[in-house]
Protein backbone atom coordinates (compact mmCIF):
# COMPACT_ATOMS: atom_id res chain seq x y z
CA UNK A 1 0.00 0.00 0.00
CA UNK A 2 2.61 2.45 1.05
CA UNK A 3 4.60 1.41 -2.02
CA UNK A 4 1.91 2.52 -4.46
CA UNK A 5 1.47 5.73 -2.46
CA UNK A 6 5.15 6.46 -2.97
CA UNK A 7 4.78 5.76 -6.65
CA UNK A 8 1.80 8.08 -7.02
CA UNK A 9 3.51 10.82 -5.14
CA UNK A 10 6.66 10.61 -7.19
CA UNK A 11 4.63 10.54 -10.42
CA UNK A 12 2.87 13.71 -9.28
CA UNK A 13 6.18 15.34 -8.42
CA UNK A 14 7.59 14.37 -11.80
CA UNK A 15 4.62 15.91 -13.57
CA UNK A 16 4.96 19.07 -11.52
CA UNK A 17 8.65 19.29 -12.41
CA UNK A 18 8.04 18.72 -16.12
CA UNK A 19 5.29 21.37 -16.08
CA UNK A 20 7.75 23.72 -14.42
CA UNK A 21 10.31 23.09 -17.17
CA UNK A 22 7.68 23.84 -19.82
CA UNK A 23 6.80 27.09 -18.03
CA UNK A 24 10.47 28.02 -17.81
CA UNK A 25 10.86 27.56 -21.56
CA UNK A 26 7.65 29.52 -22.12
CA UNK A 27 9.17 32.41 -20.15
CA UNK A 28 12.38 32.26 -22.18
CA UNK A 29 10.63 32.04 -25.56
CA UNK A 30 7.67 34.35 -24.91
CA UNK A 31 9.53 37.53 -25.90
CA UNK A 32 11.16 35.86 -28.91
CA UNK A 33 7.86 34.48 -30.19
CA UNK A 34 5.97 37.71 -29.48
CA UNK A 35 8.51 39.76 -31.39
CA UNK A 36 8.05 37.43 -34.34
CA UNK A 37 4.24 37.54 -34.23
CA UNK A 38 3.98 41.28 -33.74
CA UNK A 39 6.39 42.00 -36.57
CA UNK A 40 3.49 40.97 -38.87
CA UNK A 41 0.88 42.92 -36.95
CA UNK A 42 -0.48 46.25 -38.16
CA UNK A 43 -0.95 48.01 -34.79
CA UNK A 44 1.30 50.88 -33.84
CA UNK A 45 1.03 49.95 -30.16
CA UNK A 46 1.10 46.17 -30.18
CA UNK A 47 -1.11 44.19 -27.82
CA UNK A 48 -3.88 41.61 -28.06
CA UNK A 49 -6.28 41.15 -29.74
CA UNK A 50 -4.06 41.18 -32.80
CA UNK A 51 -4.67 43.70 -35.56
CA UNK A 52 -4.46 42.77 -39.21
CA UNK A 53 -1.69 40.86 -40.85
CA UNK A 54 0.67 43.34 -42.44
CA UNK A 55 4.16 43.68 -43.79
CA UNK A 56 4.19 47.42 -43.06
CA UNK A 57 6.98 47.23 -40.49
CA UNK A 58 9.19 45.25 -42.82
CA UNK A 59 8.42 47.77 -45.55
CA UNK A 60 9.21 50.69 -43.21
CA UNK A 61 12.49 49.06 -42.27
CA UNK A 62 13.38 48.22 -45.86
CA UNK A 63 12.74 51.82 -46.94
CA UNK A 64 14.87 53.34 -44.19
CA UNK A 65 18.30 54.12 -45.68
CA UNK A 66 19.77 54.39 -42.18
CA UNK A 67 18.75 50.81 -41.44
CA UNK A 68 20.44 49.65 -44.63
CA UNK A 69 23.56 51.53 -43.69
CA UNK A 70 23.44 49.96 -40.24
CA UNK A 71 22.96 46.52 -41.76
CA UNK A 72 25.93 47.08 -44.06
CA UNK A 73 28.11 48.19 -41.13
CA UNK A 74 26.97 45.21 -39.06
CA UNK A 75 27.78 42.81 -41.87
CA UNK A 76 31.22 44.27 -42.61
CA UNK A 77 32.08 44.43 -38.91
CA UNK A 78 30.73 40.93 -38.26
CA UNK A 79 32.66 39.28 -41.09
CA UNK A 80 35.96 40.98 -40.22
CA UNK A 81 35.47 40.31 -36.50
CA UNK A 82 34.68 36.65 -37.24
CA UNK A 83 37.82 36.19 -39.35
CA UNK A 84 40.19 38.02 -37.00
CA UNK A 85 38.77 36.51 -33.78
CA UNK A 86 38.91 33.01 -35.22
CA UNK A 87 42.52 33.45 -36.36
CA UNK A 88 43.59 34.87 -32.98
CA UNK A 89 41.53 32.28 -31.10
CA UNK A 90 43.04 29.46 -33.11
CA UNK A 91 46.55 30.65 -32.29
CA UNK A 92 45.75 30.88 -28.59
CA UNK A 93 44.03 27.49 -28.53
CA UNK A 94 47.00 25.87 -30.25
CA UNK A 95 49.39 27.62 -27.86
CA UNK A 96 47.47 26.27 -24.88
CA UNK A 97 47.30 22.81 -26.47
CA UNK A 98 50.97 22.48 -27.29
CA UNK A 99 53.12 24.67 -25.07
CA UNK A 100 53.79 25.04 -21.38
CA UNK A 101 55.63 28.17 -20.42
CA UNK A 102 56.21 30.61 -17.59
CA UNK A 103 53.20 32.91 -17.22
CA UNK A 104 50.79 30.65 -19.07
CA UNK A 105 48.09 31.34 -16.47
CA UNK A 106 48.31 35.05 -17.24
CA UNK A 107 48.22 34.31 -20.96
CA UNK A 108 45.07 32.21 -20.56
CA UNK A 109 43.46 34.82 -18.33
CA UNK A 110 44.02 37.45 -21.03
CA UNK A 111 42.67 35.04 -23.62
CA UNK A 112 39.48 34.20 -21.73
CA UNK A 113 38.58 37.05 -19.32
CA UNK A 114 37.24 39.85 -21.56
CA UNK A 115 33.65 38.54 -21.82
CA UNK A 116 33.29 38.65 -18.03
CA UNK A 117 33.91 42.42 -17.87
CA UNK A 118 30.56 44.25 -18.02
CA UNK A 119 30.12 45.62 -21.54
CA UNK A 120 29.31 49.06 -20.24
CA UNK A 121 32.71 49.33 -18.55
CA UNK A 122 34.46 47.88 -21.57
CA UNK A 123 32.57 50.36 -23.76
CA UNK A 124 33.69 53.33 -21.68
CA UNK A 125 37.30 52.12 -21.48
CA UNK A 126 37.37 51.48 -25.23
CA UNK A 127 35.84 54.85 -26.06
CA UNK A 128 38.28 56.74 -23.85
CA UNK A 129 41.34 54.79 -25.02
CA UNK A 130 40.52 54.60 -28.73
CA UNK A 131 39.65 58.27 -28.97
CA UNK A 132 43.01 59.00 -27.32
CA UNK A 133 44.84 57.11 -30.07
CA UNK A 134 42.52 58.56 -32.74
CA UNK A 135 40.77 55.33 -33.57
CA UNK A 136 37.29 56.00 -32.24
CA UNK A 137 34.08 56.82 -34.04
CA UNK A 138 34.43 54.49 -36.98
CA UNK A 139 33.82 50.92 -38.01
CA UNK A 140 37.43 50.03 -37.20
CA UNK A 141 36.90 50.89 -33.53
CA UNK A 142 33.89 48.58 -33.38
CA UNK A 143 35.92 45.82 -35.02
CA UNK A 144 38.79 46.27 -32.56
CA UNK A 145 36.55 46.09 -29.50
CA UNK A 146 34.41 43.23 -30.80
CA UNK A 147 37.49 41.10 -31.45
CA UNK A 148 38.50 41.59 -27.81
CA UNK A 149 35.16 40.13 -26.73
CA UNK A 150 34.80 37.48 -29.47
CA UNK A 151 38.30 35.96 -29.63
CA UNK A 152 37.82 34.15 -26.28
CA UNK A 153 34.74 32.34 -27.67
CA UNK A 154 36.72 31.21 -30.72
CA UNK A 155 39.58 30.09 -28.51
CA UNK A 156 37.27 28.03 -26.28
CA UNK A 157 35.54 26.31 -29.22
CA UNK A 158 38.78 25.42 -31.03
CA UNK A 159 40.53 24.36 -27.80
CA UNK A 160 37.71 21.92 -27.15
CA UNK A 161 38.23 20.34 -30.55
CA UNK A 162 42.00 20.12 -30.06
CA UNK A 163 41.46 18.23 -26.83
CA UNK A 164 39.65 15.55 -28.83
CA UNK A 165 42.72 15.02 -30.99
CA UNK A 166 45.11 12.15 -30.36
CA UNK A 167 48.17 13.94 -28.92
CA UNK A 168 50.46 11.50 -30.78
CA UNK A 169 49.18 12.64 -34.16
CA UNK A 170 51.34 15.75 -34.51
CA UNK A 171 54.60 14.13 -33.29
CA UNK A 172 53.89 11.25 -35.69
CA UNK A 173 53.81 13.70 -38.59
CA UNK A 174 57.15 15.19 -37.45
CA UNK A 175 58.69 11.72 -37.22
CA UNK A 176 57.60 11.06 -40.76
CA UNK A 177 59.63 14.06 -41.81
CA UNK A 178 57.02 16.83 -41.86
CA UNK A 179 58.20 20.23 -40.72
CA UNK A 180 56.20 21.97 -37.97
CA UNK A 181 54.52 24.13 -40.59
CA UNK A 182 53.64 21.15 -42.75
CA UNK A 183 52.23 19.23 -39.76
CA UNK A 184 50.15 22.28 -38.94
CA UNK A 185 48.80 22.48 -42.48
CA UNK A 186 48.15 18.80 -43.05
CA UNK A 187 47.28 17.54 -39.56
CA UNK A 188 46.13 20.22 -37.13
CA UNK A 189 44.18 22.50 -39.48
CA UNK A 190 42.19 19.72 -41.20
CA UNK A 191 41.36 18.15 -37.85
CA UNK A 192 40.15 21.41 -36.30
CA UNK A 193 38.43 22.69 -39.46
CA UNK A 194 34.86 22.08 -38.22
CA UNK A 195 35.66 23.95 -35.00
CA UNK A 196 37.33 26.74 -36.98
CA UNK A 197 34.20 27.20 -39.10
CA UNK A 198 32.00 26.85 -36.02
CA UNK A 199 34.02 29.53 -34.24
CA UNK A 200 33.78 31.75 -37.32
CA UNK A 201 29.97 31.60 -37.35
CA UNK A 202 29.54 31.89 -33.59
CA UNK A 203 31.81 34.93 -33.32
CA UNK A 204 29.98 36.54 -36.24
CA UNK A 205 26.67 35.90 -34.49
CA UNK A 206 28.00 37.40 -31.24
CA UNK A 207 29.19 40.49 -33.09
CA UNK A 208 25.84 40.85 -34.91
CA UNK A 209 24.00 41.17 -31.60
CA UNK A 210 26.45 43.22 -29.58
CA UNK A 211 25.14 46.73 -29.02
CA UNK A 212 26.62 48.23 -25.84
CA UNK A 213 30.29 48.47 -26.73
CA UNK A 214 29.35 49.32 -30.33
CA UNK A 215 27.09 52.09 -29.02
CA UNK A 216 29.96 53.67 -27.11
CA UNK A 217 32.62 53.51 -29.79
CA UNK A 218 30.80 53.56 -33.13
CA UNK A 219 30.16 57.30 -33.41
CA UNK A 220 28.30 57.94 -36.65
CA UNK A 221 28.99 54.49 -38.10
CA UNK A 222 26.24 52.80 -36.15
CA UNK A 223 25.68 49.09 -36.46
CA UNK A 224 22.18 47.65 -36.66
CA UNK A 225 21.85 46.80 -32.93
CA UNK A 226 22.89 50.35 -32.07
CA UNK A 227 20.16 51.53 -34.43
CA UNK A 228 17.69 49.33 -32.57
CA UNK A 229 18.81 50.95 -29.32
CA UNK A 230 18.02 54.27 -30.98
CA UNK A 231 14.53 53.07 -31.93
CA UNK A 232 14.04 51.94 -28.36
CA UNK A 233 15.04 55.38 -27.05
CA UNK A 234 13.03 57.37 -29.52
CA UNK A 235 9.75 56.60 -31.17
CA UNK A 236 9.06 53.16 -29.75
CA UNK A 237 8.01 51.25 -32.79
CA UNK A 238 7.27 47.72 -33.95
CA UNK A 239 10.07 48.20 -36.47
CA UNK A 240 12.24 46.72 -33.75
CA UNK A 241 10.27 43.48 -34.15
CA UNK A 242 10.84 43.42 -37.88
CA UNK A 243 14.58 44.02 -37.53
CA UNK A 244 14.77 41.58 -34.63
CA UNK A 245 13.02 38.78 -36.52
CA UNK A 246 15.24 39.33 -39.53
CA UNK A 247 18.46 39.30 -37.50
CA UNK A 248 17.19 36.30 -35.51
CA UNK A 249 16.77 34.25 -38.67
CA UNK A 250 20.24 35.30 -39.83
CA UNK A 251 21.91 34.46 -36.49
CA UNK A 252 20.08 31.15 -36.17
CA UNK A 253 21.17 30.15 -39.67
CA UNK A 254 24.77 30.79 -38.65
CA UNK A 255 24.40 28.91 -35.36
CA UNK A 256 22.70 25.90 -36.95
CA UNK A 257 25.39 25.83 -39.65
CA UNK A 258 28.01 25.87 -36.92
CA UNK A 259 26.19 23.17 -35.00
CA UNK A 260 25.92 20.93 -38.07
CA UNK A 261 29.61 21.39 -38.80
CA UNK A 262 30.65 20.69 -35.22
CA UNK A 263 28.49 17.61 -34.69
CA UNK A 264 28.57 16.22 -38.25
CA UNK A 265 32.33 16.17 -38.55
CA UNK A 266 33.00 14.77 -35.10
CA UNK A 267 30.48 12.00 -35.78
CA UNK A 268 32.40 11.22 -38.97
CA UNK A 269 35.72 10.96 -37.17
CA UNK A 270 34.10 8.87 -34.47
CA UNK A 271 32.93 6.46 -37.15
CA UNK A 272 36.38 6.22 -38.65
CA UNK A 273 37.95 5.32 -35.32
CA UNK B 1 59.93 19.65 -21.12
CA UNK B 2 61.13 23.08 -22.16
CA UNK B 3 61.28 23.91 -25.82
CA UNK B 4 63.19 26.87 -27.17
CA UNK B 5 61.11 29.79 -28.34
CA UNK B 6 60.66 29.44 -32.08
CA UNK B 7 59.31 31.65 -34.80
CA UNK B 8 56.72 28.96 -35.40
CA UNK B 9 55.42 29.04 -31.83
CA UNK B 10 55.38 32.83 -31.67
CA UNK B 11 53.37 33.07 -34.89
CA UNK B 12 50.49 31.38 -33.12
CA UNK B 13 50.77 32.65 -29.57
CA UNK B 14 51.77 36.28 -30.05
CA UNK B 15 48.89 37.81 -32.09
CA UNK B 16 46.22 37.26 -29.45
CA UNK B 17 48.58 38.32 -26.66
CA UNK B 18 49.41 41.57 -28.45
CA UNK B 19 45.78 42.26 -29.33
CA UNK B 20 44.55 41.73 -25.77
CA UNK B 21 47.38 43.81 -24.30
CA UNK B 22 46.85 46.65 -26.78
CA UNK B 23 43.07 46.68 -26.80
CA UNK B 24 42.02 45.11 -23.49
CA UNK B 25 44.69 45.73 -20.85
CA UNK B 26 45.68 49.19 -22.06
CA UNK B 27 42.10 50.56 -22.17
CA UNK B 28 41.48 49.32 -18.62
CA UNK B 29 44.78 50.78 -17.40
CA UNK B 30 43.99 54.00 -19.23
CA UNK B 31 40.66 54.09 -17.38
CA UNK B 32 42.62 54.28 -14.12
CA UNK B 33 44.74 57.16 -15.44
CA UNK B 34 41.65 58.89 -16.81
CA UNK B 35 40.00 58.89 -13.41
CA UNK B 36 42.71 61.34 -12.23
CA UNK B 37 42.35 63.74 -15.14
CA UNK B 38 40.59 67.06 -14.78
CA UNK B 39 37.92 68.71 -16.88
CA UNK B 40 38.08 72.44 -17.46
CA UNK B 41 35.85 74.35 -19.88
CA UNK B 42 34.49 71.09 -21.24
CA UNK B 43 37.90 69.77 -22.24
CA UNK B 44 39.79 67.01 -20.51
CA UNK B 45 43.43 67.42 -19.67
CA UNK B 46 45.93 64.94 -18.30
CA UNK B 47 46.47 65.57 -14.63
CA UNK B 48 46.95 63.83 -11.35
CA UNK B 49 44.11 65.05 -9.24
CA UNK B 50 41.90 63.03 -6.92
CA UNK B 51 39.07 65.53 -7.42
CA UNK B 52 36.91 63.10 -9.44
CA UNK B 53 37.15 60.48 -6.75
CA UNK B 54 36.36 62.89 -3.93
CA UNK B 55 33.46 64.51 -5.84
CA UNK B 56 31.85 61.20 -6.73
CA UNK B 57 32.39 59.61 -3.33
CA UNK B 58 31.00 62.58 -1.47
CA UNK B 59 27.75 62.54 -3.45
CA UNK B 60 24.75 60.96 -1.80
CA UNK B 61 23.28 60.07 -5.18
CA UNK B 62 26.37 58.01 -6.05
CA UNK B 63 26.17 55.89 -2.91
CA UNK B 64 22.43 55.59 -3.26
CA UNK B 65 22.78 54.13 -6.77
CA UNK B 66 25.72 52.04 -5.60
CA UNK B 67 23.70 50.26 -2.94
CA UNK B 68 20.61 50.10 -5.16
CA UNK B 69 22.64 48.37 -7.87
CA UNK B 70 24.23 46.04 -5.34
CA UNK B 71 20.83 45.12 -3.88
CA UNK B 72 19.20 44.66 -7.30
CA UNK B 73 22.03 42.46 -8.58
CA UNK B 74 22.05 40.38 -5.40
CA UNK B 75 18.27 39.98 -5.54
CA UNK B 76 18.49 39.01 -9.21
CA UNK B 77 21.13 36.35 -8.48
CA UNK B 78 19.09 34.80 -5.69
CA UNK B 79 15.81 34.99 -7.61
CA UNK B 80 17.30 33.62 -10.83
CA UNK B 81 19.15 30.81 -9.03
CA UNK B 82 16.04 29.78 -7.10
CA UNK B 83 13.79 29.89 -10.17
CA UNK B 84 16.32 28.14 -12.38
CA UNK B 85 17.12 25.31 -10.00
CA UNK B 86 13.90 23.24 -10.34
CA UNK B 87 14.20 23.52 -14.12
CA UNK B 88 17.87 22.48 -14.13
CA UNK B 89 17.07 19.69 -11.66
CA UNK B 90 14.24 18.34 -13.81
CA UNK B 91 16.28 18.53 -17.01
CA UNK B 92 19.21 16.78 -15.34
CA UNK B 93 17.33 13.98 -13.61
CA UNK B 94 13.90 13.59 -15.20
CA UNK B 95 14.50 13.79 -18.94
CA UNK B 96 15.82 11.17 -21.34
CA UNK B 97 19.20 11.78 -22.98
CA UNK B 98 17.60 12.88 -26.24
CA UNK B 99 15.15 15.22 -24.50
CA UNK B 100 18.01 16.66 -22.46
CA UNK B 101 20.03 17.38 -25.60
CA UNK B 102 17.04 19.23 -27.07
CA UNK B 103 16.55 21.12 -23.83
CA UNK B 104 20.16 22.30 -23.92
CA UNK B 105 19.90 23.26 -27.59
CA UNK B 106 16.74 25.29 -26.94
CA UNK B 107 18.32 27.05 -23.95
CA UNK B 108 21.22 28.13 -26.17
CA UNK B 109 18.97 29.86 -28.72
CA UNK B 110 18.31 32.98 -26.58
CA UNK B 111 22.05 33.77 -26.65
CA UNK B 112 21.72 34.40 -30.37
CA UNK B 113 18.68 36.63 -30.23
CA UNK B 114 19.04 40.30 -29.61
CA UNK B 115 18.67 41.17 -25.94
CA UNK B 116 17.29 44.58 -26.97
CA UNK B 117 14.57 43.00 -29.07
CA UNK B 118 13.55 40.72 -26.21
CA UNK B 119 13.37 43.68 -23.83
CA UNK B 120 11.21 45.62 -26.28
CA UNK B 121 9.05 42.52 -26.55
CA UNK B 122 8.58 42.46 -22.79
CA UNK B 123 7.28 46.01 -23.03
CA UNK B 124 4.48 44.61 -25.20
CA UNK B 125 3.63 42.14 -22.43
CA UNK B 126 4.00 44.44 -19.45
CA UNK B 127 2.67 47.83 -20.54
CA UNK B 128 -0.60 49.20 -19.13
CA UNK B 129 -2.52 48.07 -22.23
CA UNK B 130 -0.20 45.15 -22.82
CA UNK B 131 -0.90 41.47 -23.25
CA UNK B 132 -0.84 40.54 -19.57
CA UNK B 133 -3.16 43.35 -18.50
CA UNK B 134 -5.59 42.53 -21.32
CA UNK B 135 -5.73 38.91 -20.21
CA UNK B 136 -6.14 39.94 -16.58
CA UNK B 137 -8.90 42.29 -17.71
CA UNK B 138 -10.86 39.35 -19.12
CA UNK B 139 -11.17 37.90 -15.64
CA UNK B 140 -11.88 41.32 -14.16
CA UNK B 141 -8.47 42.10 -12.67
CA UNK B 142 -6.11 44.99 -13.03
CA UNK B 143 -4.81 46.85 -14.84
CA UNK B 144 -1.59 46.66 -12.87
CA UNK B 145 1.40 48.81 -13.49
CA UNK B 146 4.24 46.45 -14.37
CA UNK B 147 6.32 48.52 -16.73
CA UNK B 148 8.62 51.07 -15.08
CA UNK B 149 8.72 49.21 -11.80
CA UNK B 150 11.45 47.30 -9.99
CA UNK B 151 9.53 44.14 -10.89
CA UNK B 152 9.95 45.07 -14.55
CA UNK B 153 13.69 45.46 -14.04
CA UNK B 154 13.78 42.00 -12.44
CA UNK B 155 12.02 40.45 -15.43
CA UNK B 156 14.68 42.05 -17.59
CA UNK B 157 17.49 40.63 -15.44
CA UNK B 158 15.81 37.21 -15.61
CA UNK B 159 15.63 37.50 -19.40
CA UNK B 160 19.32 38.32 -19.43
CA UNK B 161 20.66 35.55 -17.22
CA UNK B 162 18.04 32.81 -16.74
CA UNK B 163 19.20 30.70 -19.74
CA UNK B 164 22.86 30.94 -18.71
CA UNK B 165 22.10 30.08 -15.08
CA UNK B 166 19.98 27.06 -16.07
CA UNK B 167 22.77 25.78 -18.33
CA UNK B 168 25.51 26.27 -15.74
CA UNK B 169 23.41 24.63 -13.01
CA UNK B 170 22.55 21.82 -15.38
CA UNK B 171 26.21 21.10 -16.14
CA UNK B 172 27.04 20.91 -12.46
CA UNK B 173 24.05 18.63 -11.72
CA UNK B 174 24.76 16.27 -14.62
CA UNK B 175 28.22 15.54 -13.24
CA UNK B 176 27.01 14.64 -9.74
CA UNK B 177 27.81 11.05 -8.89
CA UNK B 178 24.47 9.24 -9.24
CA UNK B 179 25.49 6.59 -6.72
CA UNK B 180 25.46 9.28 -4.02
CA UNK B 181 21.80 9.96 -4.74
CA UNK B 182 20.93 6.27 -4.83
CA UNK B 183 22.76 5.76 -1.55
CA UNK B 184 20.71 8.54 0.01
CA UNK B 185 17.50 6.97 -1.28
CA UNK B 186 18.52 3.54 -0.04
CA UNK B 187 19.03 4.98 3.39
CA UNK B 188 15.46 6.29 3.24
CA UNK B 189 16.47 9.88 2.84
CA UNK B 190 13.42 11.77 1.57
CA UNK B 191 13.31 13.46 -1.81
CA UNK B 192 13.47 17.02 -0.53
CA UNK B 193 16.13 16.14 2.01
CA UNK B 194 18.19 14.48 -0.73
CA UNK B 195 18.04 17.70 -2.73
CA UNK B 196 19.20 19.86 0.15
CA UNK B 197 21.69 17.52 1.79
CA UNK B 198 23.17 15.64 -1.17
CA UNK B 199 22.51 17.35 -4.49
CA UNK B 200 22.98 21.02 -3.58
CA UNK B 201 26.19 20.42 -1.59
CA UNK B 202 27.67 18.24 -4.37
CA UNK B 203 26.78 20.73 -7.08
CA UNK B 204 27.75 23.74 -4.98
CA UNK B 205 30.64 24.88 -7.16
CA UNK B 206 28.54 25.13 -10.30
CA UNK B 207 25.52 26.59 -8.51
CA UNK B 208 27.58 29.38 -6.93
CA UNK B 209 29.39 30.14 -10.21
CA UNK B 210 26.00 30.33 -11.97
CA UNK B 211 24.77 32.83 -9.36
CA UNK B 212 28.01 34.81 -9.74
CA UNK B 213 27.51 35.13 -13.50
CA UNK B 214 23.97 36.37 -12.91
CA UNK B 215 25.35 38.94 -10.47
CA UNK B 216 27.99 40.15 -12.94
CA UNK B 217 25.49 40.42 -15.80
CA UNK B 218 22.80 42.21 -13.77
CA UNK B 219 25.30 44.51 -12.06
CA UNK B 220 26.47 45.93 -15.38
CA UNK B 221 23.24 45.90 -17.37
CA UNK B 222 21.74 49.25 -18.31
CA UNK B 223 18.99 48.10 -20.67
CA UNK B 224 16.56 46.51 -18.20
CA UNK B 225 16.69 49.26 -15.57
CA UNK B 226 16.05 51.88 -18.27
CA UNK B 227 13.53 50.25 -20.60
CA UNK B 228 11.63 48.03 -18.15
CA UNK B 229 12.40 49.82 -14.88
CA UNK B 230 11.84 53.32 -16.25
CA UNK B 231 15.25 54.55 -15.10
CA UNK B 232 14.10 54.68 -11.48
CA UNK B 233 15.89 53.97 -9.21
CA UNK B 234 19.14 55.01 -10.91
CA UNK B 235 21.67 52.22 -11.18
CA UNK B 236 25.42 52.64 -11.62
CA UNK B 237 25.16 51.56 -15.24
CA UNK B 238 22.64 54.35 -15.92
CA UNK B 239 24.91 56.76 -14.09
CA UNK B 240 27.84 55.75 -16.34
CA UNK B 241 25.93 56.18 -19.60
CA UNK B 242 24.50 59.53 -18.46
CA UNK B 243 27.88 60.80 -17.31
CA UNK B 244 29.61 59.63 -20.50
CA UNK B 245 27.03 60.59 -23.08
CA UNK B 246 26.04 63.98 -21.72
CA UNK B 247 28.94 66.34 -21.30
CA UNK B 248 32.62 65.64 -21.09
CA UNK B 249 32.66 64.04 -17.69
CA UNK B 250 34.52 60.91 -18.74
CA UNK B 251 36.89 61.04 -15.73
CA UNK B 252 33.89 60.80 -13.39
CA UNK B 253 32.44 57.95 -15.43
CA UNK B 254 35.82 56.26 -15.07
CA UNK B 255 35.54 56.56 -11.29
CA UNK B 256 32.14 54.83 -11.40
CA UNK B 257 33.47 52.12 -13.73
CA UNK B 258 36.49 51.43 -11.54
CA UNK B 259 34.32 51.26 -8.43
CA UNK B 260 32.17 48.71 -10.25
CA UNK B 261 35.20 46.65 -11.28
CA UNK B 262 36.50 46.72 -7.71
CA UNK B 263 33.14 45.59 -6.36
CA UNK B 264 32.86 42.82 -8.94
CA UNK B 265 36.38 41.59 -8.13
CA UNK B 266 35.54 41.39 -4.41
CA UNK B 267 32.24 39.61 -5.08
CA UNK B 268 33.83 37.22 -7.60
CA UNK B 269 36.71 36.44 -5.26
CA UNK B 270 34.37 35.74 -2.34
CA UNK B 271 32.05 33.63 -4.49
CA UNK B 272 34.87 31.54 -5.97
CA UNK B 273 36.37 31.06 -2.53
CA UNK B 274 33.02 29.88 -1.21
CA UNK B 275 32.40 27.70 -4.27
CA UNK B 276 35.66 25.79 -3.84
CA UNK B 277 35.69 25.82 -0.03
CA UNK B 278 36.84 22.45 1.29
CA UNK B 279 37.72 21.18 -2.18
CA UNK B 280 41.49 21.21 -2.01
CA UNK B 281 42.27 19.63 -5.33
Amino acid sequence: MSGSDDLNRSAAVNWALITYVVLAYAFVFAPIAASFVFSFNSDRFPSIPLGEFSLDWYRAVAQDPLVWEGARNTLVVGVVVGLVSTALGFGAAYTDYRYTFFGKQVYLALALLPPTIPVIILGLAMLAYLSRVNLSGNALSVIISHVVVCAPFAMAIIRLRLSQMDPALEPAAWNLGASEWKAMRHVIVPFTMPAILGALFITMAVSFDEFAVAWFVSGLNETLPVKVLGFLQGQVSPRINAIGSFVFILSMTLVILAQLLLSGRSAQTAEKE
Amino acid sequence: MRRPITLYGLTFSLPLLLWQILFFVFPLVFLVALSFWTVKNFTMRPDFDVVNWTTMFSRGVFWQSYFTTLALAAAASVLTSVLAFPAAYAIAFKLSDTARRWAVFLMVIPFFTSYLVRIYSWQIFLSDNGIINVILGWIGLGPFQMLNTVGGTMIGYLTLSFPLVVLLQLFSLVFIDRTLIEAAHNMRCGRIRTVFEVIIPSGRTGLVIAGLFCFILSFGDFVSPVYLGGGEPTTLSILITDTTKSGQQWPRAAVIALTMIGTLLIVAFAAVKFAYKGKSK
